[in-house]
């Protein structure tokens, strides 16, 4: 088990290492003067002269590359050029509307998705399961600021239920953030969800096919026990490696949403600071989600211990 | 059953495989609406002059004006004609749909089929592809188009970029199964190796996999050149989109939601009717694993 976890950790950090790589040279080996780029388009010499001095953009690519991610591995990802606040305390500043909205909508995609995927391979070809899996289609075909302003023209312009767009911080009670939250979580839920219902469904009709599933059901087990106790743990691998690869799309849906619903999480900080074109905030952003799913992943390497005693050995 | 015989049976079997998919195809009338609906887009794109007027003049007099005879579906904030910029919003979506599809195919195939076939240089791609998916695809679309000279050529590989890894990981894979194949070992043993075998054998395995990622590529492909637009990342705005309509009548929105809707509504019925055909191709061809993602 030791050995399993060292493994799985060594094995990200050259990933990592390699993700610094890629977004370093994005904004390096574009074409043009990075301290031009970096200063943005209303710096004037002096200020460029500046960057260029306090980014050691003179030094050789590989000696910057290794100030830079030095600093970052220290927490320090520079400064902004629009607030020249560092770009750390800009994301953490912003990390809890999109903390929030990630966890409902993850609380929401499980909660829709398993049992709809469980249902469908129960109902394997009739028109339950063939209902779920248009629905799925449709999930994410439809793109999530489509979604977005579907669920505000109905719930909030028609029906006033929940608000059009802002966040209400967790200082105002869980309620009043949970009730600000909801139609940014749906949207993205109904995306996610589409895509776990599908693999869901999928392990779960190979789970039902196997040899054990037949003795539970010899041995006169309920078909709930059968589906859930049983078909749904061995189901669980590709399920929870599906919900981590889909961690990537759920960033960029975050991105999208929350500047649909104007939420001020690090998605929108995102959007403002390529607006803006500042450009140390928008590699600290890069960094910090890669750094996130990188982590996130890892996570879930390690629970395959929890659903396959293989691993543990 | 000599080697030769049962190397060109497979060929056989393969040849027959891919026609059988077309005769499944055929016989199933929901994929035959999924082609029509696809068509007409494509039909629609193409000869977008003649259905619809000038999608660019400004005409601030007219501006958020219903439907009349001049512009179907009324004109926008600027006065804008809305349908004449919804028909030539399908340009831009079939343009980076099919050339982000074509861009990852040949890129992830061939570097896939390196990854499959070679030892050293398959650990070290591998580990580039892992680290490149760790990017949200996104993020990265979204850096590279800001950071670029804004035009469609950026948009195109902003976006194929992150498609690309995705290819690559589902080719090594078949590429890795088919390796396993006796029938490839025994043309190993007769002394084909190199190019020919890749060529003969490897390639023609990874087809239906590599068709159906496409599909799903260029459907997700079509999502993010449209969120790209609703950012206003990428093009300028007057170059029609759908995601860039999206954006104008968002400060309208309340008013005239109508202005969403078309955009909206020919964007999602595109993707969908991709991703059905991607599905149904899918079912058809039955290819192994599949690695897919959209907003």
């Amino acid at each position: 088990m030791l050995g399993y976890v060292l493994g799985r950790l060594l094995a990200a950090i050259p990933i990592f290492i390699l993700v610094a790589i890629f977004i370093f040279s994005l904004v390096h080996l574009t074409p043009g003067d990075p301290a031009v780029l970096l200063a943005g388009d209303n710096a004037n010499p002096q200020q460029v002269e500046k960057i260029r001095e306090r980014l050691h953009l003179d030094e050789p690519l590989i000696v910057q590359f290794g100030i830079w991610a030095g600093n970052a591995l220290q927490f320090d990802l520079g400064e902004s050029i629009y607030s020249n606040k560092p770009v750390t305390q800009l994301i953490a500043q912003r990390i809890e509307p999109t903390f929030v909205l990630a966890a409902v909508t993850l609380f929401l995609t499980v909660a829709i998705a398993v049992p709809l995927g469980v249902i469908a391979a129960w109902r394997a070809n009739g028109w339950i399961d063939r209902g779920i899996m248009a629905f799925a289609v449709l999930g994410f075909s439809v793109p999530v600021f489509v979604i977005a302003y579907l669920l505000v023209y109905f719930f909030a312009v028609s029906l006033r239920w929940f608000p059009v767009q802002g966040y209400k911080p967790l200082s105002n009670g869980l309620l009043t953030t949970l009730h600000s939250v909801t139609l940014p979580s749906i949207a993205l839920a109904l995306v996610f969800a589409a895509l776990i219902a599908r693999v869901t469904r999928a392990a779960m009709l190979e789970a039902l096919s196997e040899n054990f599933t037949r003795t539970a059901r010899a041995k006169g087990l309920g078909t709930f026990r059968i589906l859930v106790i049983h078909a749904l743990k061995s189901a669980g691998i590709p399920v929870i490696t599906v919900i981590g690869i889909g961690f990537a799309t759920l960033v960029g849906g975050v991105v999208v949403t929350e500047s649909v619903f104007n939420i001020p999480g690090i998605g929108r900080l995102t959007v403002d600071a390529i607006t803006r074109r500042d450009y140390p905030v928008v590699q600290g952003v890069i960094l910090f989600f890669s750094a996130l799913l990188i982590l996130i992943n890892l996570l879930i390497d390690l629970s395959y211990a929890l659903f396959d005693p293989r691993v543990k050995g | 059953m000599s080697v030769y015989d049962q190397v060109s049976a497979t060929r056989g079997r393969h040849g027959g495989r891919i026609s059988a998919a077309a005769g499944y195809l055929a016989a199933n009338p929901a994929t035959a609406i999924c082609f029509g609906v696809l068509l007409i887009f494509v039909l629609m794109a193409v000869f977008a002059p003649l259905i619809a007027g000038d999608p660019v003049k400004i005409d601030p007099a007219e501006r958020l004006t219903g439907p009349s005879a001049s512009a179907h579906w009324g004109r926008d904030h600027l006065g804008r004609d809305v349908f004449a910029r919804a028909v030539y919003g399908s340009r831009m979506s079939l343009l980076v749909g099919f050339s982000v599809a074509a861009i990852a195919t040949v890129f992830g195939v061939a570097i896939g089929i390196y990854a499959g076939m070679s030892r050293v240089g398959g650990a070290i791609a591998m580990r580039l592809v892992d680290a490149m998916m760790a990017i949200p695809a996104i993020l990265l679309a979204i850096a590279f188009a800001a950071l670029m000279d804004a035009g469609i050529l950026t948009v195109i590989i902003a976006i194929s970029i992150p498609e690309i890894p995705r290819m690559v990981r589902l080719v090594r894979s078949v590429v890795l199964g088919v390796r396993q194949q006796p029938y490839v070992a025994a043309a190993i043993s007769i002394g084909t190796g190199g190019l020919p075998l890749v060529w003969r054998h490897i390639l023609p395995n990874t087809l239906g996999p590599v068709l159906v990622q496409a599909t799903y590529a260029c459907a997700s492909a079509i999502i993010t050149s449209a969120v790209l637009s609703f950012l206003g990342v990428g093009t300028s705005p007057e170059v029609p989109s759908w995601g860039g309509m999206m954006a104008d009548a968002r400060s309208f929105f309340r008013i005239h939601p109508e202005l969403m809707v078309y955009p909206g509504v020919l964007l999602s019925l595109l993707v969908l009717v991709v991703n059905v055909l991607g599905d149904r191709l899918s079912d058809a061809l039955d290819p192994r694993k599949m690695v897919r993602g959209s907003v």
